[in-house]
C-alpha cells in the first residue's frame, strides 16, 4: 500500500475521530430506519478498520520510538498539547479495539430493536474514547478520554441492559469515576513536581518518563494511578462492579466491555503507572502480584460455582486478568510480552464468548445453565465454535490462551516461583469451569428442547464468529509476528524500569526497608 | 475638613465608569414606564426592551475595556476584573430574560415590575463587581439582594415562595449585617475603608496584630458566606431556590453568585493575604464543609430544584477551593469556573422549565421519566449540562474543575484536592440520577409534553450548550481572559 506521507501524518488522528463524525453523522439519520443505521455503523466501524491496517504494516518493530505521531497546542499557557503516537505496546490494543468494533456491531443486528440510532451512537462514541486511550501520549488527553469511554457504556448498560441494569450502570460508573479521580489528583501533583523540578510546564508523557521522582511521592501516585487502573481492570478486591456490568449489559457492552474496556486498566499501568514511578513498581511488586493470584484463583472458584453462563464468563474474567497483571509485573520481557498477547487473546476468547451466550440467549431468553443440556445435537455449528472458544479461554496448546499464559507462566516464574505455582493451579481451575459449563449446556441428555427455540448459527453470526476463531487459532499456531512487533518497545520498556531502579537502589542505604524508605519508620 | 475641589473631569470620568450601571438604571426605568402605558397584550415586548438595555449595558462594557478606570475617588474602578465578571452577570441576565419570553406568560411574571426588578439587580450587581471600596461593595449588595428577595417571592400565592422569600429575606438581612458590622471594625482599625489602602496596611501582616481587623475580616467573610452560601450559612438556599420562580432560580444560581464571589474574590484575593494565618484554615473548613454538604444533602432530594440548589452549594465549596489556593491561578480558575458554571447552571434549568408544567409537584424527578428518548434535543442538552455540571470531561465543567484542583495542588493543598475530587464523585451520583429518569426508566402513563420554545429561548439554550462544549474543548482564549482579569487586580 503507498499511502501519501500526508494520510501518514494524520492517520492516528482520523482513526481518533472518525468515529466521532460517525456518531455526528448519525445524528442526522432518520431514526425510523432501524436497519440503515446499522448499516452506516458497520459501514463507519470497518472503514476504521481498514484505515487501522496501515498502522500495523508501516509499524517499525525495530524500533521502541513513537510512530505515526502528530503534535498540536492545545492549551498552550498549561503545556497541554493535543499528542498521539503508537509504539509496540499500544499497537496491538489499536488494532484489537477496531477489529472488534464491527463484529460488535455486526452481533446487535437481531438483538438491538429499541432507540438503534442512540445505542449506534454510543457505541461510536465509545470507540472515540477507546481508541484515543491507547493513542494519547499526553498525560491530560490521556485523562480525558479515559473519562470520555464513561458515559457511552454506562448508557449502553442503563438503557439496553437487563433486569438490574440501572443498578448496574450506576455502579460501573461510580466505582471506575471514583477510581480515575484520584488519578486525577496525582496528574496534578505530578505535574507541578515536574514544574517545580524543570521549570517547565508539560504533560507530555515522554517528558515526564525522565522525571526522577523522590521515592516516597512515588509511592503514594503510584497508589492513586494504581488504584484507577485496579478498578478498571479489574483487579481483586475492586471486581465487585465487573460481574453486575456484565451480567446486565447488551452482548454488544458486555464484548467491548470484556475485550477492550478492562484492558485499558491493564495498558494504563503499563503506559503510566510502571514507567513513571518505577521504583514504586518494584517495591509494590510483591502486593501486586498476591493480588493478582488472589485474583486468579478467587475468579475461577467463583466462576466454577454460577448458575448464569454470562455471570460465569465475567468471573472468568476476574481469573484472566489476573494473568495479565502477573505477567506484567514480573517486569521483565517474557512476562510483559506474554501479558500484553494475553490481553488481546482475552479479548478475543472473551469477546467470542460473550457473543456465544448471546447468540443462544437471543433465541431462548435465558443465560441459565441449568435450563440448557444436549444442545450441541441441535446447533452443532454452534457447539463446535462455542467449544474452540471455550478451549481457547481454558488456554489448549494450538490455540491463543497457552501462548499467553504460558510466556506469563515463563516471565513470573523468573520474580515469583510461589506466585506461579498458585497461578497454574488457576489454568487448571480454568479447565474445569469452561468444561463443566460447556458440558452442562452442550452435552449430555437434550431437555428443554421445545422451550429453547434454538436453531443453529446463521449466516451473520458465522460471519463475525470466523474472524475471532481465525485468529484464536493464528495466534495460538504462529505468534512470532505479533510478538516481533511489540519486542522493540517492551524491551525498551524493560531496560529502562530497571535502569531507573539500579540507580534507585544504588542511592538509597543499604538494608532500608520499605517502611523506612515509605513512612520514615525506623528502629 | 477642607472642600473638596471640583474637577470636571474626574466626575465625567467617574460617570464614563458606571455607563454600563447607568444603562441597566434607565432602561429599569424604562420598563417600568412602558408597562404603565402598555396594553395587555404588548407586554411580550417588555423582555426584550430589557434585553436591549441588557445588550447595550454589555456594548458599553466592552467600549470601556478592560483598562482601569477609577472613579469618583476610588470608589468604584472599571477594570479588567469588573469587566470579566459584568460579562458574566450580563451574559447571564441576557440568557435569563431570553428565556422569560418563553416562560413568563405561563408563569404569570409577564409584568413590568419583574424585569424591573431584574435589571437593577442586575445593575447592583455590577456595582458589586466593581467596587473597590467596602462601602461601594456594600452598596452593590443590597441594590442586588433587595430586588431578589422581590422576585424569590414573586409568584405570591405560593406557599413555597412565601418560606423561600422570607427565609432569604431575614437571613440575607443577618448576612447584610455581619457583613457591615465587619467593614465598620476593619475601619476601627484602620480609619479606611478602601481595599488598596488596606492592602497597603495588611500586606506582609501588618494588621495581624490588631484583633478589631482580624475580627472585622472574619465578619466579612460571614457575610460573604451568607451570600455565595457556604456551609454552615447555606440553610435558605434550598428553600429560596426552591420557592423562587424557576427562571429567578436559575439568575440567583448563575449571576447573584457570581457577583457575590466577585467581591469575595477581590476581598480574599487582596486582603487575605495579610491574614492568612488566621483565615487560612478558615477557608479550607469552609470549602470542605460545604462541598460535602452540598453534595450529601443532595443524594436524597426528589425535588431537581432542591437537587440542583444544593448542587449549587457543592459548586461554591469547589469555586472556594480557587480562594484557599489564593494565588493566580487559583483566582483564575475560580473565574473561569464561575463562567462555565453561569452557562451550565442557566442552561440545566432552562431545559426543565420546557419540561415542567408547573411549580412544586412540576419539579418532582419523576416527571423527568421518558423524556431521553421521545425528546432527545431536551434529552441531550440536559444531559450535556448534568455531564459538565458533574465535572466529565469533554465539558467546561470538566476543565473548571480541573484548574480549581490544580490551583489547589499547586499551593500543597493535596488534600482539600482529594476531598474535592471524592465529593465530585459523590456528585456523580445525584447528576446521573436525573439521567437514569430521564433514559433509564419507563414512564408509568403519558410521557410530560414539554413546552416548545420560541426561537429566543431555544436561542439561549443553544448558547448555553455551545459554551459549555467550547469551553471544554477549546478552554485557551477564556482562560488567558480570566488570567488577565486577575492579574489586573494584583497588579
Amino acid at each position: 500500500m503507498t499511502a501519501s506521507p500526508n494520510l501518514m501524518s494524520n492517520l492516528l488522528t482520523i482513526l481518533i475521530f472518525l468515529p466521532l463524525a460517525g456518531a455526528f453523522a448519525l445524528f442526522f439519520l432518520p431514526k425510523e430506519n432501524g436497519r440503515a443505521i446499522k448499516h452506516f455503523t458497520l459501514l463507519v466501524t470497518l472503514v476504521e478498520f481498514l484505515l487501522s491496517i496501515p498502522v500495523l504494516t508501516n509499524f517499525d518493530g525495530a524500533t521502541a520510538a513513537m510512530q505515526f505521531t502528530q503534535k498540536f497546542a492545545w492549551i498552550p499557557q498549561f503545556g497541554i498539547s493535543y499528542n498521539v503516537g503508537v509504539d509496540g505496546i499500544s499497537l496491538w490494543l489499536l488494532m484489537l479495539t477496531t477489529f472488534i468494533m464491527p463484529i460488535a456491531v455486526l452481533s446487535t443486528y437481531a438483538a438491538i430493536e429499541k432507540h438503534v440510532k442512540e445505542f449506534m451512537i454510543f457505541m461510536l462514541l465509545l470507540e472515540v474514547g477507546m481508541v484515543g486511550v491507547f493513542l494519547a501520549i499526553d498525560l491530560f488527553l490521556f485523562y480525558i478520554f479515559w473519562e470520555l469511554v464513561l458515559i457511552p457504556m454506562y448508557f449502553l448498560i442503563g438503557v439496553w441492559g437487563g433486569e438490574r441494569r440501572i443498578y448496574a450502570a450506576v455502579k460501573f460508573f461510580i466505582y471506575t469515576f471514583l477510581g480515575s479521580v484520584l488519578m486525577l489528583v496525582a496528574i496534578l501533583a505530578l505535574y507541578f513536581y515536574n514544574y517545580k523540578v524543570t521549570g517547565v510546564y508539560t504533560t507530555e508523557l515522554s517528558a515526564l518518563y525522565n522525571l526522577n521522582i523522590p521515592v516516597k511521592m512515588q509511592f503514594w501516585m503510584f497508589l492513586a494511578f494504581g488504584l484507577a487502573f485496579a478498578f478498571k481492570v479489574p483487579m481483586f478486591p475492586f471486581h465487585t462492579w465487573l460481574p453486575d456490568a456484565h451480567v446486565e449489559a447488551p452482548t454488544a457492552g458486555s464484548v467491548i466491555l470484556a475485550a477492550v474496556l478492562l484492558k485499558m486498566g491493564t495498558y494504563g499501568f503499563l503506559r503510566l503507572a510502571m514507567p513513571l514511578f518505577p521504583v514504586a513498581t518494584f517495591d509494590l511488586m510483591p502486593f501486586v502480584t498476591a493480588l493478582a493470584v488472589i485474583g486468579i484463583i478467587y475468579g475461577a472458584l467463583v466462576a466454577m460455582v454460577q448458575k448464569d453462563i454470562k455471570k460465569l464468563v465475567a468471573y472468568s474474567s476476574v481469573s484472566h486478568l489476573g494473568f495479565v497483571m502477573l505477567g506484567l509485573f514480573a517486569l521483565n520481557i517474557e512476562g510483559i510480552e506474554g501479558g500484553i498477547l494475553q490481553m488481546i487473546n482475552h479479548g478475543i476468547s472473551t469477546g467470542a464468548l460473550f457473543l456465544g451466550v448471546g447468540i443462544i440467549y437471543e433465541r431462548s431468553h435465558t443465560r441459565q445453565i441449568a435450563d440448557f443440556g444436549g444442545i450441541a445435537k441441535i446447533v452443532p455449528l454452534f457447539t463446535l465454535i462455542f467449544m474452540i472458544v471455550t478451549f481457547s479461554s481454558i488456554g489448549l496448546p494450538g490455540m491463543n490462551g497457552f501462548v499467553g499464559e504460558f510466556l506469563i507462566m515463563l516471565g513470573a516464574f523468573k520474580t515469583s516461583q510461589t506466585a506461579t505455582v498458585f497461578a497454574a493451579s488457576g489454568v487448571i481451575l480454568a479447565a474445569v469451569y469452561m468444561l463443566w459449563m460447556a458440558q452442562r449446556v452442550l452435552f449430555g441428555k437434550l431437555t428443554n428442547a421445545h422451550k429453547l427455540h434454538l436453531t443453529d448459527m446463521n449466516l451473520r453470526e458465522i460471519a463475525y464468529m470466523a474472524p475471532l476463531v481465525l485468529f484464536i487459532f493464528w495466534i495460538g499456531i504462529y505468534p512470532q509476528p505479533f510478538l516481533r512487533k511489540m519486542d522493540a518497545s517492551v524491551n525498551a520498556f524493560v531496560v529502562q524500569i530497571h535502569a531507573k531502579r539500579q540507580a534507585a537502589i544504588a542511592a538509597t542505604p543499604a538494608g532500608e526497608t520499605l517502611l523506612a524508605r515509605y513512612f520514615d519508620v525506623r528502629k | 475638613m477642607a472642600p473638596i475641589p471640583f474637577d470636571s473631569s474626574q466626575v465625567m470620568q467617574g460617570i464614563s465608569c458606571i455607563a454600563p450601571e447607568a444603562i441597566l438604571v434607565c432602561t429599569a426605568i424604562a420598563v417600568l414606564m412602558a408597562d404603565l402605558f402598555m396594553p395587555e397584550d404588548g407586554k411580550a415586548s417588555l423582555p426584550w426592551i430589557s434585553l436591549a438595555g441588557v445588550l447595550a449595558a454589555l456594548g458599553s462594557v466592552y467600549a470601556l475595556g478592560s483598562g482601569r478606570i477609577v472613579g469618583f475617588s476610588g470608589m468604584i474602578a472599571s477594570d479588567g476584573f469588573g469587566m470579566f465578571f459584568s460579562v458574566v452577570v450580563l451574559s447571564a441576565c441576557a440568557l435569563v430574560l431570553l428565556m422569560s419570553t418563553g416562560w413568563s406568560e405561563r408563569a404569570g411574571t409577564q409584568k413590568g415590575e419583574f424585569y424591573s426588578l431584574i435589571l437593577m439587580s442586575t445593575t447592583g450587581m455590577l456595582i458589586m463587581a466593581k467596587g473597590t471600596d467596602l462601602m461601594t461593595i456594600f452598596l452593590g449588595l443590597e441594590t442586588l439582594s433587595i430586588p431578589i428577595y422581590v422576585l424569590v417571592g414573586f409568584q405570591r400565592n405560593r406557599m413555597t415562595a412565601i418560606e423561600g422569600a422570607l427565609k432569604y429575606f431575614l437571613l440575607g438581612a443577618f448576612g447584610a449585617a455581619f457583613m457591615l458590622y465587619g467593614m465598620a471594625l476593619i475601619y476601627a482599625a484602620t480609619g479606611t475603608t478602601k481595599i488598596a489602602v488596606l492592602v497597603y496596611m495588611s500586606v506582609g501582616g501588618g494588621m495581624t496584630g490588631s484583633p478589631l481587623f482580624i475580627a472585622g475580616i472574619g465578619l466579612l467573610l460571614v457575610g460573604f458566606a451568607f451570600k455565595v452560601s457556604l456551609a454552615p450559612f447555606h440553610m435558605w438556599t434550598p428553600d429560596a431556590y426552591e420557592g423562587a420562580p424557576t427562571l429567578i432560580t436559575a439568575f440567583m444560581s448563575a449571576a447573584v453568585k457570581a457577583a457575590a464571589f466577585a467581591a469575595f474574590i477581590r476581598v480574599a484575593l487582596l486582603l487575605f493575604p495579610g491574614v492568612s494565618a488566621a483565615v487560612g484554615p478558615v477557608l479550607w473548613v469552609l470549602a470542605v464543609l460545604t462541598m460535602t454538604v452540598g453534595n450529601f444533602s443532595a443524594l436524597g432530594q426528589n425535588n431537581v430544584k432542591r437537587i440542583l440548589a444544593y448542587s449549587s452549594i457543592a459548586h461554591a465549596g469547589y469555586i472556594l477551593v480557587g480562594l484557599v489556593a489564593g494565588d493566580l491561578l487559583g483566582g483564575q480558575a475560580a473565574l473561569f469556573y464561575l463562567l462555565v458554571y453561569a452557562f451550565m447552571n442557566i442552561g440545566a434549568f432552562g431545559v426543565l422549565m420546557l419540561i415542567s408544567q408547573k411549580e412544586d409537584d412540576g419539579y418532582d424527578i419523576h416527571n423527568l421519566k421518558g423524556i431521553g428518548f421521545k425528546y432527545p434535543v431536551l434529552g441531550a442538552l440536559l444531559t450535556l449540562f448534568l455531564v459538565s455540571l458533574a465535572g466529565i470531561p469533554p465539558t467546561g465543567g470538566f476543565i473548571g474543575k480541573f484548574y480549581l484542583f490544580s490551583a489547589a495542588v499547586k499551593n500543597g493543598y493535596i488534600w482539600l484536592a482529594i476531598l474535592g475530587v471524592l465529593n465530585s464523585a459523590a456528585s456523580i451520583y445525584y447528576y446521573l440520577r436525573i439521567v437514569v429518569y430521564m433514559y433509564f426508566m419507563t414512564p408509568e402513563g403519558e410521557v410530560v409534553t414539554p413546552h416548545t420554545p420560541p426561537m429566543g429561548y431555544a436561542l439561549a439554550l443553544c448558547a448555553c450548550a455551545a459554551v459549555v462544549l467550547v469551553l471544554g474543548m477549546i478552554p485557551s482564549a477564556v482562560l488567558t481572559m480570566a488570567e488577565q482579569s486577575v492579574l489586573s487586580l494584583l497588579m
